[in-house]
């Protein structure tokens, strides 16, 4: 269970639905360990800065995480957690492991547009 | 207005929290970017005193916290982007707010170190890592390699071997600087093998890790070996990079203090854990480092009045 300020997304309906009601999206799936909290936490940083984009988080070990593992751009990821940015459901971006705040913003600019 | 702000959340940051709580000063501890520093990615600490069994980084950072929040203390999970003094007055920048404090305490630990070579930034997260605990189980019955000679390394090679079919230890010397329990405990693992003196020249593959080029700096030659993945653990660099031009560092960035205390060229600003020391980096020195910077800022208002 993820210990966060994000909205979890537990289940394969509440991925389908965020994806297919949102354009921009970035999805976090982890654990609460080093190298996942403080993307969490960068997250919660910058949610409110870049209103034009859903940030959601979810854990690794649900059932519902098999939709982000089984994507083909996360294949060859060996690191907590996966990234994956989201446009009109077509992954843009896949990140493995800890980001820093500078990494996170660079890909939200480039793939959603500068916050307002 | 704070009395005290205490930039980060390790056993350094919350002793002093602990402490200055129990003054009466209200500390605000700013957490940082990984909550806890670098004692969470600790599976087993054992030397903790106090604790007959062995216990985790992330529980015993969550008794420290426990602990500071009784007395008073309070925490944000930000982290501090720029200090400016004004007069006698700090004022902390975190990126999202200005926080004015008439005493700092510098608990920013330190950073883990990264293998300097390019692909080991590409590979990250692709076989490379830098956190066993985390990462391991993504190595089931897959060869690895560990690479460094501390406590870190040894520990997490005997953990990686309830994963992978083979660990192989590398390490850039031909000794160790592991304690000798942690060394005992890695050569009696029948799954652990050694490769010293290497140093990791370059890290092979397409979207993940095949395998590395290792040589031995003594003849100098170098070999190809076949690898699915490489844990770093190389030490750690003092967080203190925000903090320059504010305090007084040595050449390798660590905080100078006046001897036998916690303050640093600039008054009202104490410096205590891994920013500091370069000798002996353990967990139960950091705690007594932020015992010491709670007294040094409780006398320091005390003469401010």
């Amino acid at each position: 269970m993820l210990n966060t300020n994000l909205r979890h997304l537990e289940t394969e309906e509440e991925v389908k639905e965020v994806l297919e009601n949102n354009e921009n999206v970035m999805l976090c799936c982890g654990r609460m360990g080093p190298m996942c909290i403080p993307v969490y936490d960068i997250m919660e940083q910058l949610e409110d800065k870049y209103s034009h984009v859903t940030f959601r988080d979810q854990d690794f070990d649900i059932p519902a995480a098999d939709f982000i593992k089984s994507l083909p751009e996360c294949s060859s990821f060996m690191g907590l957690p996966f990234t994956v940015y989201f446009k009109n459901g077509k992954v843009m971006v896949a990140t493995a492991s800890i980001q820093t705040k500078e990494q996170i913003t660079e890909i939200l600019d480039k793939e959603f547009g500068k916050s307002s | 207005m704070e009395n005290v702000v205490i930039a980060g959340s390790g056993p350094a940051g919350l002793t002093a929290a602990i402490y200055t709580a129990r003054a009466d000063m209200t500390p605000l501890v700013l957490e940082g970017p990984i909550p806890g520093g670098q004692l969470i990615v600790s599976n087993e600490v054992e030397n903790y005193p106090g604790f007959t069994e062995p216990i985790s980084g992330i529980e015993l950072l969550e008794q420290f916290r426990k602990q500071a929040e009784r007395f008073g203390s309070r925490f944000k999970s930000e982290s501090v982007e720029k200090v400016k003094r004004r007069d006698d007055i700090f004022e902390v920048s975190t990126g999202s707010q200005t926080i004015t404090t008439r005493s700092l305490i510098i608990a920013t630990g330190a950073q883990a170190r990264r293998l300097p070579i390019p692909t080991e930034r590409k590979f990250y997260g692709k076989g490379v890592s830098g956190c066993a605990t985390c990462d391991g189980a993504f190595f089931r019955d897959k060869e690895i390699l560990v690479v460094g000679g501390g406590n870190t390394a040894m520990q997490d090679a005997v953990f990686l071997t309830r994963f992978a079919s083979k660990v192989t230890i590398v390490h850039r010397r031909d000794y160790l600087r592991a304690a000798v329990i942690e060394i005992e405990r890695a050569k009696k693992e029948p799954k652990i093998e050694w490769m010293i003196p290497r140093i990791v020249e370059e890290i092979l593959g397409n979207d993940s890790v095949t395998g590395t080029i290792l040589r031995n700096p003594q003849t100098n030659q170098e070999h190809r070996i076949q690898c699915d993945g490489i844990f770093v653990a190389i030490g750690h660099d003092p967080q203190t990079k925000i903090f320059n031009g504010l305090v007084k560092t040595d050449e390798n960035g660590f905080i100078q203090v006046e001897a036998g205390s916690t303050r640093t060229s600039m008054p009202g600003v104490f410096a205590c854990g891994d920013v500091r020391d370069l000798v002996y980096k353990q967990a139960v020195v950091a705690a007594g480092h932020g015992c010491m910077a709670a007294i040094d800022v409780k006398h320091y208002l005390e003469r401010k009045g």
